[in-house]
């Protein structure tokens, strides 16, 4: 069990590009570190740099405090599970479990005593005799991890390990891998571009993009408090809205209307011109449903609902809107990086359940400003952080 | 129904007769081994000896016997042998380093292995003669077993850095992250992996190397290091007048027998998907 430090760390390929560039991230012993992003992002590279599969360019990368950038990666006692897995086909699970022991030239006892143990853990008892070629997929999994976790190794490492899996048994083996890691207190970073897994293992997570560490805190923090347009964009399914504001005398004026908005964000953003507003589909409001009396009536507007999406416990509804050419383009440009494509503008509201809008008609919606977030359109900057 | 078992008559017969077509001459020289000397100099031409021109198994006792040939089976097991352990060493080697370094030159390196394998042998000949003679190594087992190495190499090493670029790289850098060494990497996974190439191109080394002719009359004088096919050539018996051909049939049997032996028992071990469910496909 170890710290891990990354100190500005650089990767630069034969061509110059920085596919990480100048990161820096503590993860503490015994914290669950995810770092995510869309395909590119160079979180991979950066797990691979600190496994020491891939030359570090320049800064320092520390584990339990000593400095391994020269360490070869078996002299760096780190266990890691690979996205294809990366079993040893012609070893039987047994033999791929204790692969990592007979290196370490453990003795037969040992070995046999820790195998069986991770087997145990993993649920891998009956499978120990027959080869990975006759396992599935879920089955193989449990045999990384168990190759991963016989060994005491002072941190773990995952590259996007359930992406080969279906759905169902993701979501089984997401809240194993949460379990395992729980149980053993070991440091773990876990590499995947899924928002799911991340918001759901993660102590902490590192959004990247293109190399560039864009903001480290805890999944609860990331939601709320996006420090910018790319992070707002990422992190929630369905994503968070952007729609061009401008704030003017405490209101802001949005395609739809102009609502009030909470003093301390208008000031924040007050006269700064076009803006690019940013609220979540959650903190729309179908008003029908809303109790007599709790309607704010200076916060909701008119909209035609295009489409309806019922799914038992919400609903979601799209209201297209019109919006000017330059902010089309840069939101086309936001869903790219996010590795989305937005094909129209549109308003994506989460609706109760109880909701009896129609499609192809008009309702009343509700818009809670006061979770409203201002950006900053040309540095896509969060400029109602904190508040 | 109907139209499965026409088909299956119609593979059944084919089989047949390529079977037929393959294993006469092998057959046929079976029989001859088992008939008198006698009965074939005055023509026996059933497949079976006629009665009283059976030898039993004469021919093969006095093959066996003969110091010559006792010789040259050594001579060509011994030299197949190491050709084919050095050739298939060397192979791995070279292939894994094409298959995973990127190096100046690679594409030469292949290349020129391809010219070589395409080199016709007997051009050769001349040359390691002079050459084999200056360096003192003229009929004896390096002189056999060099030439054969630098055949069969080529082959060799194409097929074997197909079979290592098959395998996946996760594989080496999860054995290093489990800590192994470069080498122990190599050794304990990708050797393995790769076991169906090693063995193809051990039995095709093997192959070259037992069945040349060229080469193993050339470049050797005595029983020294005078492999089986050249030594059958200068078999001649008791009579030199009067080839011993069912003596001779015993002889080419007798050469037969080890590479049928060595294919068959390769032949289990080159299972095809031997990498499936290593990673997930």
């Amino acid at each position: 069990m170890a710290t891990i430090e990354m100190k500005n760390i650089v990767k630069k390929y034969g061509d110059g590009f920085p596919a990480v560039n100048d990161v820096s991230i503590d993860v503490a012993d015994g914290e669950f570190l995810i770092l995510v992003g869309p395909s590119g992002c160079g979180k991979s590279t950066l797990l691979r740099m600190i496994v020491g599969l891939e030359d570090i360019t320049s800064g320092d990368m520390l584990i339990g405090g000593e400095r391994v950038n020269d360490l070869a990666p078996r002299d760096r006692n780190l266990s890691m599970v690979f996205q294809n897995y990366a079993l040893y086909p012609h070893l039987t699970v047994y033999e791929n479990i204790a692969f990592p022991l007979r290196l370490a030239k453990k003795s037969e006892k040992e070995i046999d005593e820790k195998v069986r143990e991770a087997s145990k853990t993993l649920d891998l008892d009956e499978h120990l005799e027959r080869k990975p070629a006759n396992l599935s997929g879920g089955q193989r999994q449990r045999v990384a991890m168990g190759r991963a976790i016989v060994r005491e190794a002072k941190a773990f490492l995952f590259d996007e390990p359930l992406s080969n899996l279906d759905a169902k048994l993701r979501g089984q083996m997401r809240t194993e891998i949460a379990r395992l890691q729980k149980k053993l207190g070991i440091t773990t970073v876990y590499v995947t571009h899924d928002q799911t897994e991340a918001m759901t293992l993660g102590d902490r997570v590192a959004v990247m993009k293109r190399g560039v560490l864009q903001q480290l805190a805890s999944p609860r923090e990331l939601y709320e408090q996006p420090v910018n347009l790319f992070v707002a964009g990422f992190i929630g399914s369905p994503p968070m809205n952007f729609l061009p504001a401008t704030v003017e005398g405490g209101k802001v004026t949005l395609p739809f209307g102009t609502f009030p908005l909470p003093a301390d964000k208008a000031q924040a953003t007050e006269g700064k011109g076009l803006l690019m507003a940013g609220i979540r589909p959650e903190h729309f409001e179908d008003v029908s449903v809303i109790e007599e009396g709790h309607v704010d009536t200076s916060r909701t507007f008119e909209a035609h609902i295009d489409v309806r999406e019922w799914l038992g416990d919400q609903q979601y509804a799209y209201v297209p809107y019109e919006a000017e050419a330059k902010v089309q383009d840069q939101l086309k440009e936001l869903a790219r990086e996010a590795d989305s494509d937005s094909l129209r503008t549109q308003l994506v509201v989460s609706l109760d359940a109880a909701s009896k809008v129609k499609e192809d008609d008009d309702a009343t919606l509700f818009i809670d400003t006061d979770k409203m977030h201002l950006f900053d359109p040309s540095t896509g900057e969060n400029l109602t952080v904190g508040l | 129904m109907t139209k499965n078992l026409k088909a299956n008559v119609g593979t059944i017969i084919g089989c047949a007769l390529i079977l037929i077509w393959c294993l006469l001459p092998v057959a046929w020289i079976v029989s001859l081994s088992f008939k008198s000397q006698e009965a074939v100099t005055n023509g026996s031409p059933g497949f079976f000896p006629s009665s009283g021109g059976g030898a039993g198994w004469d021919n093969y006792t006095q093959v066996l016997k003969d110091d010559e040939f006792r010789h040259s089976i050594f001579n060509s097991i011994g030299i197949s042998l190491i050709a084919t352990l050095l050739s298939v060493i060397i192979a791995t080697l070279a292939a894994y380093a094409i298959a995973r370094l990127e190096f100046v030159g690679k594409r030469f390196v292949l290349t020129t292995a391809l010219v070589i394998a395409m080199f016709p042998v007997v051009s050769l000949v001349g040359p390691l003669f002079d050459m084999w003679r200056t360096f003192n190594i003229y009929d004896t087992w390096p002189g056999l077993i060099i030439p054969y190495m630098s055949f069969t190499l080529p082959l060799a090493i194409w097929t074997l850095s197909a079979f290592f670029r098959e395998i996946p790289w996760e594989m080496e850098q999860a054995a290093q992250v489990d800590g192994a060494t470069s080498w122990q990497a190599f050794r304990k996974v990708i050797v393995p992996l790769a076991a169906p190439g090693v063995f193809t191109a051990a039995i095709l080394t093997f192959f070259f190397a037992w069945n040349d002719f060229v080469f193993g009359i050339s470049l050797t004088s005595t029983d020294a290091a005078r492999p089986i096919p050249a030594a059958l050539s200068f078999f001649v018996g008791a009579d030199p007048f009067n080839r011993p051909a069912s003596l001779l049939a015993a002889g080419a049997v007798v050469a037969t027998v080890p590479i049928v032996v060595l294919v068959l028992f390769f032949q289990r071990k080159i299972v095809a998907g031997l990498t499936a469910g290593a990673v997930k496909g």
